[in-house]
């Protein structure tokens, strides 16, 4: 037995690839919801509901999806010009206490139309400024960004703790460490009435259209597709290397900035420490889910959201850790990464 | 000046330091010994996160704690059956494929903690591993309290450093690991199978980690709680870099990280009116600061996160 690679890859394989790895995912997951002595289909059932069942849920996992959407599409742009961004949780953290400084300051005194694109701008830069540091580690001093973006993550979370501790502490809060609520009016519109749902899902979809347009249709796209497939070779074809690099650093990091922005601005108005329950972790396997396509993003971040939301429900009912959404959307990654190694490849006898 | 002077000439601090090292050198090592045979282990963090859990949970449940520290190895060995499987029988991406293992590992490690033991306000404990005192040697002054008060798996870490630094350059099994890494094409015509080689490097070294993980439920702490690790396996990865993957150095690499790590922590109470924060953030940045020194400079293997593929060049 051994492995081939195929001529060209089956249309129908590579659009099956996310559906067969998420089954394979929820089948695996299946085994450890049987070991915890819980019915598996009825446990699933009630993740559908869960999410779905009513109004409530539903808007709530729409919610959930939006800035998993955003972290989904930092790490896609990214993972195609192979720059390995894994500080998106970082990133998210820096663009939401931006927010929560620049929206609780002086500046809130504009009016919200002008406020809100400046905050959202804010939000962004912040993102892009902490994933400049791997990036400049590596092409200054060849260090690999996977580790020094991961360990950002740490140093981001604890900078957002000593803000929320001092100069940024809400003094109402009754000494909870939790930064200054931003203005009112920068709070973002609801999409429906008596839900959390905000128009930041409109801008994340808005978001993942524009990506996919950027990538399919303009030089950039065609220079960090070039940059992640073959890098040499994308230098002997006189594309920019290292500007490409910090171009698509600015866009992923900036997206995860722009997330931890909307989800301040959207849905919590202050920053705590456990404001992103791992949004940026989640993010990269939505980007994989999607197969790093923009408009597949969308999708995965729906599924991701559903599997939380879902869980919630499902673990109150049934008594199933809520961990259980968190270990199948982990195994949907592993299995998805199988899943595409056999659109490309076949076993031969 | 004195009271940093007073910090280095406490006995506590040199004993901390071997106690903080502890996980650092399993993990180190673990990772050292995957990379070394042309695989980067990125599930280093879930892996012990998995280990600390499982290993605390037998005890938990009547197993002595070698038995424990038995458990969590194997169960590290699996999870590098996985990644192995992925890997190089796959030729998996290994950052995605590891990163996948360590949000798999964690999210597992929680869930089955949260069946096992139901929600309390103290979470349970188990009788630790406790310090044992050498004939001898631990009544010798500030030397004595300084190195010869630690838990046995502390001492054991230290010699499976200096024996894996003996079988990397020492024998015919260290050539053929390190063949592995550099050019897996020669290994084979030199009648390797670098395969076998990376499956072995992989398994043994994911249960390195776990036994990392688990010494800190078993003997740094007593109990389990979740996000304890808390990055000490993307540390242990760019200590590997740090010691230019040299067993010896990883060792020294360590302990040195420890010493800075357990010289912060005293510091904190000399200097009180700077955010604690600031002192926590010292090992990230720390570990930032040794990858951007020491990345040009360490010799990487030639083959690390290339897969192998028989007949293919």
């Amino acid at each position: 037995m051994r492995l081939e690679r195929r001529e060209h890859r089956p249309l129908v394989l590579v659009v099956l690839s996310p559906i067969l790895a998420v089954v394979a995912a929820l089948a695996i997951a299946g085994i450890l919801i049987a070991a915890a002595g819980a019915p598996v289909l009825e446990a699933y059932g009630r993740i559908l509901t869960g999410a779905f069942g009513t109004r409530l849920a539903a808007t709530e996992t729409l919610t959930r999806a939006t800035p998993l959407m955003l972290t989904g599409l930092a790490a896609a742009v990214a993972f195609r010009a192979r720059l390995w961004n894994i500080g998106a949780e970082g990133q998210f953290y820096l663009g939401a206490i931006m927010v929560a400084a620049l929206g609780s300051s002086v500046l809130s005194s504009l009016p919200g139309p002008v406020l809100i694109p400046l905050l959202f701008a804010a939000g962004a830069i912040a993102g892009m400024a902490l994933m400049l540091v791997p990036l400049w580690l590596r092409l200054r001093f060849s260090v690999d960004e996977v580790v020094t973006s991961l360990l950002l993550n740490f140093v981001a979370v604890l900078f957002v703790s000593m803000m929320i501790d001092g100069p940024l502490k809400d003094p109402l809060a009754f000494g909870w460490p939790q930064s200054m609520p931003v203005a009112e009016h920068t709070l973002l519109p609801k999409l429906i009435e008596r839900s959390r749902l905000h128009i930041g899902l409109v801008v994340a979809i808005v978001a993942a259209l524009l990506v996919y347009l950027l990538q399919a249709r303009t030089v950039f796209g065609l220079q960090s597709r070039a940059a992640g497939l073959n890098p040499e070779g994308a230098v002997f074809a006189g594309v920019p290397l290292g500007r490409t690099l910090v171009k698509v650093t600015c866009l992923s990091g900036g997206l995860a900035g722009l997330a931890g922005a909307i989800e301040v601005m959207g849905v919590k108005s202050y920053v705590t420490t456990d404001l992103s329950p791992g949004y940026g972790y989640a993010g990269i396997i939505v980007a994989m889910l999607a197969n790093l396509n923009p408009l597949g993003v969308i999708a995965a971040a729906l599924f991701t959201a559903t599997m939380f939301v879902g869980a919630d429900g499902m673990s109150r009912a049934m008594g199933i850790p809520t961990y259980i959404a968190d270990v199948t959307v982990a195994l949907s990654l592993l299995t998805m990464l199988v899943a595409i190694f056999f659109t490309q490849y076949r076993i031969r006898r | 000046m004195s009271a940093f002077l007073d910090i280095i000439a406490s006995a506590g601090l040199w004993a901390a330091v071997l106690r903080i090292a502890t996980p650092l050198i399993f993990g180190t090592l673990g990772a050292l010994l995957s990379e070394r045979s042309g695989v980067l282990n990125l599930g280093i963090e879930g892996i012990m996160t998995f280990g600390a859990m499982i290993g605390w949970l037998a005890v938990f449940n009547g197993a002595d704690l070698w038995t424990g520290m038995l458990v969590a190895a194997l169960s590290g060995a699996l999870f590098g059956l996985v990644h192995a499987a992925m890997t190089v029988s796959l030729g998996l991406s290994q950052h995605v494929t590891g990163l996948g293992i360590t949000l798999f590992a964690s999210s597992l490690s929680y869930y089955i903690f949260r069946l096992a033991v139901p929600l309390a306000s103290t979470p349970p404990t188990v009788t630790p591993f406790q310090p044992i005192s050498v004939p001898g040697l631990s009544d010798l002054p500030f030397i004595g309290p300084a190195l010869f008060t630690q838990t046995l798996p502390t001492y054991l870490s230290i010699v499976i450093a200096l024996l894996l630094a003996y079988i990397v350059y020492r024998t015919p099994l260290g050539l053929a690991l390190r063949m592995s890494g550099e050019n897996p094409h020669a290994a084979e015509a030199q009648g390797v199978d670098p395969i076998k080689v990376r499956y072995g490097a992989i398994m043994a070294g994911s249960a390195l980690m776990a036994m990392g993980g688990a010494f800190l439920t078993l003997s740094a702490f007593n109990s389990f709680f979740p996000t304890m690790v808390q990055g000490r396996g993307w540390i242990c990865i760019a200590l590997v870099v740090f010691a230019s993957w040299r067993p010896g150095r990883a060792l020294f690499g360590a302990l040195l990280f420890a010493f800075f790590d357990a010289f912060q922590l005293r510091l904190q109470t000399v200097l009180g009116n700077v955010p604690y924060q600031i002192f926590l953030m010292m090992p990230y940045i720390l570990s930032i600061a040794a990858l951007a020194v020491m990345a040009r400079r360490a010799r990487v293997p030639q083959a690390l996160m290339q897969p192998y593929r028989r007949g293919e060049r």
